[in-house]
């Protein structure tokens, strides 16, 4: 129990290549990550749990799509959208893609500069990823707005297999409280960032270490998680 | 496109070799030039365009299918490995984090057999097929 020192701030001990690298790591009584922070490794190790809820969600999903003898309905014309007076399939869809993406290339850039204590970009960085994530929600709130004025219950819909309503809002509902959560922690990190708590080591949550800008990365762990999600809801629930 | 995803291939292992050989991209956290973020950036928005087309131009059967499975996988490989920095942990977290989604799969075996078996089930007894 002497080696429980926070290496990840200072010399990761050499590491060797391959099978022989996990086999020394994890074996014998000692820290398994040997140069991550415990706070790095437990948003890891929440990310893997929360991968299995979604994949559980989109298991059943699955599994009510295939076994079903109703026609499912045709996601192409149901997420379509009729701009000016041309009929775009999808279109909202890809645009909500494409904003996602986009807020995992400022939250990955502001890692970036937390890390070189550049406070202002840093803050404004994760602020534009904050209203990139809100602009994702509220997109997300009229497609709900849009399907629950057209018929779509949890029950039935008027295009198809009953099971669809059903799957479409518990996916997309607690991919969009993931997103909505995650927004809310932007804020509040950046707003630390911003005041300078990480270089005075202010008293308060994740701050009392000085100069530790490890949490901006942890937190972006956290919002590319998200991004991570709806690549796969894309794929297997819009696309498929 | 072959040539860029080389360059750009070359490029994650020129720093995961970095990052092996002097441990100093642990030192000070992970720290890489913002160009690669912005290269994967942009491959991901050309990955999301070639899956949304997919639709618009209505492709169907397997080919659909193989190619939304490519281009999710991608996307998902570049995330998890850049902008997550797994690339650049050591194996023992990528392989305790990486490894146990396996199972998942195990999962997505077992529940195909069950639903075609319902799925037969209900066609044999209570519906016209679809």
């Amino acid at each position: 129990m002497a080696e429980t020192v926070l290496t990840n701030s200072g010399q990761s001990p050499a590491r060797l290549e391959g099978w022989r690298g996990i086999a020394a790591d994890w074996a014998s009584d000692q820290r398994a990550f040997k140069n991550v922070s415990w706070g790095k490794a437990m948003m890891w190790i929440f990310l893997l749990s929360d991968t299995f809820i979604f994949s559980c969600f989109l298991l059943s999903y699955m599994t009510a799509r295939m076994s079903t003898t109703v026609p499912w309905p045709n996601t192409s014309e149901v997420f379509a959208l009729t701009i000016g007076d041309t009929h775009i399939p999808m279109i909202l869809i890809a645009i909500m893609t494409f904003i996602l993406i986009s807020s995992s290339g400022t939250m990955a850039m502001a890692v970036n500069f937390g890390y070189r204590r550049d406070r202002v970009r840093t803050a404004a960085l994760m602020l534009v990823t904050a209203a990139f994530g809100a602009t994702f929600v509220g997109m997300q709130a009229f497609e709900w707005t849009k399907l629950i004025t057209e018929g779509v219950r949890p029950w039935g819909n008027p295009w198809g297999a009953p099971q669809f309503g059903a799957s479409f809002f518990m996916i997309t509902g607690f991919h969009g409280t993931h997103v909505t959560i995650g927004v809310i922690f932007l804020i509040a990190i950046a707003r630390k960032v911003l005041r300078g708590d990480f270089d005075v080591a202010r008293r308060g949550f994740f701050t009392s270490r000085k100069g530790y800008y490890e949490i901006v990365e942890i937190m972006g762990l956290y919002w590319h998680f998200v991004d991570l999600v709806w690549v796969f809801i894309f794929a297997l629930f819009y696309l498929w | 496109m072959t040539n860029a995803a080389v360059h750009m291939e070359g490029q994650l292992h020129a720093h995961a070799h970095d990052a092996v050989g002097s441990g100093a991209a642990h030192a000070k956290g992970q720290q890489h030039p913002i160009k690669l973020y912005l290269v994967v950036w942009g491959w991901l928005f050309v990955l999301s365009t070639c899956s949304f087309l997919v639709d618009y131009f209505g492709l169907h059967g397997y080919l659909r299918w193989s190619l939304i499975l490519l281009f999710m996988v991608l996307k998902a490989g570049l995330i998890v490995a850049v902008f997550m920095h797994m690339a650049w942990e050591r194996l023992a977290l990528a392989y305790a984090i990486l490894a146990p989604p396996i199972a998942v799969l195990v999962f997505v075996t077992i529940m195909v057999l069950e639903s075609e078996y319902t799925h037969f089930l209900r066609v044999l007894f209570f519906a016209s097929p679809s």
